[in-house]
Formats: C-alpha cells, structure tokens, sequence
C-alpha cells in the first residue's frame, strides 16, 4: 500500500509537470486545445491525490503502524473519530491535506471558469499546477507520508492528547481550504497581468473563491481559538502567537480585496491595489503554511522537522519578486479609469477600509517577523508580546467596526448633508442609546471597550437599518408579510445582505471579545475539599475530588488511562448556579523507562474544562491534581517497583483509590468571563452571512439552467 | 487649487502620516521587545529590574509546587546551565519536565522571578512528538 501510495504522489508529480506544459503551450501559441488539456491535468491531480489520501486515511483507520505517519500520530487506543482525524496532525499528513485541498478547489474554479476568460485560466492552470508540483515535490524529496519501518511497531504513540477535542477534527481542514482557497485569486490575478486583462472579468470569475477563502480561514482561526478556550486549560482565546497571526494575515488582506474588489466592479477605479492585494493574500497565505514548518520563529504551534524551511523562502521570494515585477510592468493598463469624487463617499469609505486593514496588516507582521527583524538588526534575538500588539490593534479595530457602519449607508461617489441626515440618524441614536445606558450603568471604567460598544451599536443600528429600510420597500411593493419580505429581500441580493449580516455577526463578535477581555475575573489557587473561593460575584466550592480508570471510562471519550478531577459547586449571593466538574486526564505514554505504572499516565495531561455557559457569562474552570508528591507518588514508585507490565492498570487503580480517599490539595483555575459566548454567536453569524453571500442568486441559477436546456435543444437539432 | 495640485498634496499627506506612524511602530516595537535568551545568555548578561524571554527545556526533577509558587529550573536545550526560578500563574497543559519552554524573567536580587501569567509552552507538537533531538521545536 505504501508504494501504491508514493506512486500516486510520483504520478502526481508528472501530472504537474505535464500540466504547466501544456498550459503554457496551449495559451501562448494560441492553440486552446492544449490549454483545455492542461486545465484536466488539474483534474486529474485532484483524483490522483485524493486516491493518495484514501490510502492514508485506510493506513490510519487500520492502525497499520508500518507507515511512520501512523506510528507516529495514532495508536490502537486512540478513539475512532480522532484516528481519521490524524492525517493532518503530521508534517508529511498535513502536506499530502494541503495539496489535495488545492487540487479540489482549483478543480471547481477551472471547472466553472472553463467558458471565460480562457487565457487567464491558462496561466492560472499552470500557477495553480506550479504550486501543487512544489508541495508533492516537498512530500517526494523531505517529508513522505507513505515512507514505512519494517518491522512495523507493535503500537503507535497516538494522537497527541491536545488534539482530542472535536473542534480539532474540523479546525485543520478549515484553515488548509483558507489557505488554499486563496491561491486562486492570486493565480487568476497572476493570469490576468500575464495575460494583459485586467479588466473586471478575472474579479467576477473568482469573487465567490476569494470569499469562500476568507470564510473558511475565518471559521479555521474562530475553531483554534475554541480549541484554545476549551482544551488547552488557560481560558484563553487568542495569545497573538506567529502561528495565529500567519492565518490571521492573509484574512485581513482577503477582507481589504473583498470590498476594494466591488470598487473595480462598479467604478473601475483601484486596479493596482486589487490585484496587489490578490497577490498579497495569495503570498501571505504561502507564509503562513511556511512558517509553522520552517522553525524561523518560535510559536507553540511550530511543526517538528526544519527541513522545509529553504524550499518555502525559495517559493516565497519568487512569488513575491515575480508580483512586483508582473504589476510594476502592467502599470500603464492598470491605470484607473475614475478618480474619487469625494472623500465622503463610499468608495472613500471603502479605501479607508482598506487602509486601516493593511495598516493592521503590517502592525501584526511587524510584530510576529520582529526576532527576526530584531536579530539581523541588532543581533539580538527579542519579541514583542501581546500588551504591544493590543495598543496597536484596538485603535485599528475600533475604525474597522466603525467604518463597518458608515460603509453600507453613505452613497456612491458623494454624500450630501440630506443623506447623512437621513442614513445616519438611526445608527447614531443606537451608538447613543448604549453609551447612555451603559454609563449610567456604571460600566465606564475601560474606555477602550466602550467605545467598541458603541461602535458596534452603530453598526449594528446601521445594518437593522438596511434591512428594514429593504424589507419596508418590497412590503410596499409586493404586498407580503414581513418575515417574507425579509426572506425575498435576502434571497434577489444575497451579495449585499449577506455582507449586511457579516457585518452584524462582526459587530456581535468584537462586544463579545471587548466585553471578555475587558471585564474578565480570575482566581488561580489552591484548594482542598471543603474549601471555597471566590471569583468575581461567584463563590466556588470544592465539594469532592473525582476519578476515572482505563480508557474505556473516560468520560470525555479522549482515551485517558486515568482522569482525576473535582465536583464544584458554584453559587451567586447563595443561590445554585451551577455543578461543575473539571478534571485532568492522564495518558499513556508508551515508555517502558517510566515504569509499569508510571508509563501508563506518563504522557501528556490534558484539562478537561468544567464549563457553565451562559448568554451574559461563562464560568469556566480548570483543575491541575498533584500527582507528583506525596502518598500518590509513592504508589506510582511502589507499583513501578512491584507490578507485572500486564498488571499496571492495578497500581492506577490503588492511585484513583488513594485520590478519592486523601485528596491532596489541587490547583484550580476559576475564570468568569462576560459575554465571551458572543464570539462564537458572532462567528457563526458571520460563517452564515459569507454563505449567503456566496450562494448563487436565483436569477443566476435560472440562467444557468435556462442556458444549459437552450444548448441542449441546439444541440439535438444539430445532431437530428 | 487645481485638481492635479490637489492631489500630488493629498499624497504627501498621506505618505507623510504613514511614515510617522510606521516610525512610531517601529520605534515602540524596538522600545517594548524582551530579549530572547537562553540560560546561560541569561546567567552571562541578566539585569536586575530589566524582563527577559527564557527559552529552554524544564529540567528533569526540578518541578516543585509551594501552595501557589511553581519553583522550576530552565536548561539550555542541549543541556548544561540551568535557571532556576519561582513562578506563579497559569500553567498549561503542557507544561512538563523535558518540554519547552518560554517564560517572561526578571532578576530580583540574586534570584529570578517568572512574570505572572508568561509561561507558554511550546506545542507537544501541534503536532508529532519530535525525536529527541529535535525537541527544541516540538
């Protein structure tokens, strides 16, 4: 199975190769039949990869441990659903995700491309086939998922136990197709200055793809920052670490292209930074791959081998020598073909946007890129941390929410004073209204969250403006309910009303972050049974510690071998909120060196996080049981001294034992953060807006089918 | 003012602002940054009263908990000098003898103290367990 598999990716290889050629033939000599040849090269690597992914996921699901990836990712006590998930968790897995993923998307995108645009497509094959060889090239040469050991292991070290959490099955899969989603445009923009047509037709042809771009990297970043709050027993979401930051670029600069890219539609003005901003989304999303394999930064999340590093700077630099120069020498075409009216107007609203998203762009780069920059500089090694981030960051975020509300109501090319009056009233009154109740409320002690309170009303004000204004028009018109009128209005402009309700779950999402970042209480301390602590209104009390042996028990389904927790009672001024249970699992390690006992509960401990979650606050808490000292200890090293292999799970058994009779004092995390479920409502309203958006209008699809019946009558008349 | 001139004024406004921000960025950023170092850089050239970024693995057996103190040595990845020091805050899941490590240090007399809430871990891998030789970036 392993040589079928590297077969796949040898074959894939020469698909590429033949695919660029052909592309490149077809387009160049004029002779399109190649050019279609080269489009169904991209076909065919997209069935070859997916041929080489089945056998894999086959590799992991029969825990066959003779593949390295397997053995070193899985094991036969990993639970069911996290071995399929494992092929993304290795080096050599993620690169095999990484170029399938590409291969299905620019599949689709040439498939409904194949009618237009022609000549850019071609080159854009040939970009797309040019990335797809490097990644299979990277898996031949350095990191090869079929690569085998005979003999094979008994048994494989498993899936990291950080990674046991279900966000995690779907978080990689949703950042690789962000990732990937975004080469598209930079292949087609790449096409379009090659081909010399940088007309609006190569914007319309991958709009969807550069939205389908932003919204999977969005729900990838919101997934990791779950995992994060959920799994990894700080309480918190986002810590600005490189990794975090490499996807969060390529969004901004995709957020810029999405609004800047209705200006070329409508106006055709701001040819130069649309396409710079293709190629930059393109490039950045290429960095962020790189960077959590290269080693060049430190991150929690950096990959284990540094052999990548070289090929991926190599990419790098010619991706971005290769912008510069195809833009600097399409200049002249790329020329504008209006100026801007007013600067209020949204087209200028619009590029203020775009500003602050870039300015936000560098501000991060800046950031996650200063060892490095520190290092050539000063030779040196330093890094900023999240305090210097957040005093550039907030400010920037405060504009973009806020800029998010004027942009839907201010008129094209200049606003006058009557329309000001008329569009801003309503949103201006909620930005008020919440200022007023907030204050007098007494929440007035963190300016900065405030404001972003009040920005965010007035978007919010702003867009339930658009909406009612929308649906009162076609009550008017059509005479219908207004949940219909709402639904009709949707459904003939999904492209506006869709970035309407991206705009509130954006509005939704930042009161969740400022609300939590702001007015959040924490209590790290120690405590035994009996015991009780406070945090922010809520008294926590310990009431008995808990334990769980064997896998098969484990009550978050993650394959500990034992899990050691605690029953919390959590009241508010007397009354029952809430019964808590937070615990800490133990696994494997697989180490015979640790002792019979000790290998047993010698790998990674994962918090598993009692939870109360609410629509104002959640309670959240962590506990971390000191097994290391004491009479638990003592067991381990009696147990390791005395116990059979085959007889380990005793010794666990007498430690579980010993925990629930003489619960030695643990540490708990005790966390109450306001409206931080928010951000995930505001995130799932975002993914439903960018879907929406994404959705083919029905006029479109009865075009489309329209077409297809009339050239499939034409069709029949020719061949009768 | 003619249009053209209106716009060539535009534009170094607007370069101008841009470059005073991005100097203001830069400057902050060299101001803020904690120097990144390692045991024995720190035991060479620690300052008291200044924060450092230690980066290194946890000794093996010198995790010890004192009620909310998390006392801990740092060792340089292929080991040899060692930072011992006292810690409060949160610890993550990771956190382990033999992981690596990042924690915001500060030398306070002759002992150095983490800063409440720095330590991270680096990932168990986001992904595999690397071979021991190549733990630094597991």
């Amino acid at each position: 199975m392993s040589g079928f598999g590297f077969t796949c990716l040898l074959l894939a290889l020469a698909v590429c190769a033949y695919g660029i050629g052909a592309s490149l033939y077809g387009v160049r000599s004029g002779r399109m039949e190649y050019a279609d040849s080269g489009r169904r090269s991209v076909y065919a690597l997209a069935g070859i990869l997916s041929v080489a992914v089945l056998v894999l996921e086959i590799a992991f699901l029969r825990s066959d441990f003779a593949f390295n990836t397997v053995a070193d990712t899985s094991s036969r006590t990993t639970p069911g659903l996290y071995k399929a998930a494992a092929i993304w968790s290795s080096q050599e897995g993620s690169l095999l995700v990484w170029a399938w993923l590409m291969s299905l998307w620019s599949t689709l995108a040439l498939f409904l491309t194949r009618k237009h645009i022609r000549d850019v497509a071609a080159y854009a094959t040939a970009i797309m086939l040019g990335f797809g060889a490097f990644f299979v090239f990277l898996m031949v040469v350095y990191a090869n998922p079929f690569a085998t050991t005979n003999p094979a292991p008994a048994e494989g070290v498993g899936l990291d136990p950080l990674l046991r959490f279900p966000t995690m099955m779907i978080h990689p899969p949703m950042l690789y197709s962000g990732y990937t989603l975004c080469t598209i445009p930079l292949a087609f923009g790449m096409g379009a200055l090659l081909a010399r047509r940088v007309d609006a037709d190569w914007i319309r042809a991958i709009r969807r793809f550069a939205l389908a771009a932003w919204m999977f990297l969005g729900a990838g970043i919101l997934l990791g920052a779950l995992w994060s709050y959920s799994e990894l027993g700080w309480g918190g979401y986002w810590g600005w670490d490189a990794v975090e930051n490499a996807a969060l670029l390529p969004w901004l600069t995709g957020t810029a292209f999405l609004h800047s890219l209705m200006i070329q539609e409508k106006r055709g003005m701001l040819k130069v930074w649309n396409v710079s901003l293709a190629l930059a989304t393109g490039t950045l999303a290429i960095m962020g791959t790189f960077l959590v394999r290269s080693g060049v930064l430190n991150s929690i999340h950096a990959f284990g081998g540094q052999t990548l590093g070289v090929p991926f700077v190599i990419l790098i630099a010619a991706l971005i020598s290769g912008s510069i120069y195809l833009v600097v020498s399409r200049r002249e075409m790329l020329r504008t073909e209006h100026r801007l009216d007013s600067l209020l107007s949204r087209e200028a609203m619009f590029l203020l946007n775009n500003i602050v998203l870039v300015g936000l762009v560098f501000v991060i780069l800046w950031g996650t890129y200063f060892p490095l920059i520190s290092e050539a500089i000063t030779g040196q090694e330093a890094s900023v941390g999240p305090p210097w981030f957040d005093r550039y960051t907030v400010p920037l975020a405060l504009v973009l929410v806020l800029l998010s509300g004027i942009g839907p109501v201010i008129t094209w090319r200049r606003a006058t004073l009557a329309n000001a009056r008329r569009n801003f009233l309503v949103p201006l009154a909620c930005a008020l209204f919440v200022l007023v109740v907030l204050v007098l409320g007494g929440v007035d002690s963190k300016p900065l969250a405030l404001a972003m309170f009040c920005c965010a009303a007035f978007a919010l004000g702003s867009a339930g403006q658009e909406f009612f204004r929308g649906a009162r028009a076609r009550r008017a018109m059509a005479g219908e309910a207004p949940p219909l009128a709402l639904v009709a209005l949707v459904r003939r402009n999904r492209r506006r009303y869709g970035g309407y309700v991206v705009h509130i779950g954006m509005a939704v999402l930042f009161i969740g972050v400022a609300a939590s970042s702001s007015f959040q209480h924490a209590n790290e301390l120690s405590l035994s049974p009996g015991q009780s602590a406070r945090v922010g209104s809520y008294d926590v009390h310990y009431v008995r510690p808990t334990a769980t042996i064997t896998p098969k028990y484990d009550q978050a389904h993650t394959g500990s071998t034992l899990s050691l927790g605690a029953v919390l009672n959590v009241t508010k001024s007397g009354r029952h909120v809430a019964t808590l249970e937070p615990s800490e699992g133990f696994y494997s390690s697989g180490e015979a060196s640790q002792g019979t006992v000790g290998n047993l509960i010698g790998g990674q401990p994962v918090s598993h996080i009692g939870m109360d979650v609410g629509l104002t606050r959640n309670v959240w808490t962590a506990i971390q049981p000191d097994i290391e000292t004491g009479p638990l200890k003592r067991i381990v090293t009696v147990g390791n001294k005395t116990l059979p292999p085959e007889d380990g799970i005793i010794g666990i058994a007498y430690l579980a034992r010993a925990y629930l009779k003489h619960p030695p004092p643990a540490q708990f995390n005790l966390i109450v953060s306001p409206l931080v479920m928010w951000i995930w409502v505001g995130g799932l309203i975002v993914f439903g807006g960018a879907l929406i958006a994404i959705w083919p209008a029905p006029s479109v699809v009865r075009r489309r089918v329209a077409a297809r019946s009339r050239a499939r009558a034409l069709h029949g008349l020719a061949r009768a | 003012m003619n249009p053209s001139r209106k716009r060539t004024v535009r534009l170094v406004v607007a370069l101008t602002t841009a470059v005073v921000l991005a100097s203001a960025l830069i400057y902050t950023s060299f101001s803020a940054a904690s120097p990144a170092l390692t045991p024995t850089q720190l035991l060479r050239e620690a300052q008291p009263g200044r924060s450092y970024q230690l980066t290194g693995t946890v000794a093996k057996g010198s995790v010890h908990r004192e009620g909310a103190v998390l006392d801990f040595s740092v060792e340089d990845r292929a080991g040899g000098a060692a930072v011992a020091l006292a810690y409060t805050g949160i610890v993550p899941d990771p956190f382990h003898e033999g992981r690596e490590v990042i924690v915001t240090v500060e030398k306070q007399g002759d002992r150095y103290v983490g800063e409440r809430n720095s330590l991270i871990t680096k990932c168990p891998s986001k992904y595999k367990t690397a071979p021991s030789s190549e733990n630094q970036n597991a």
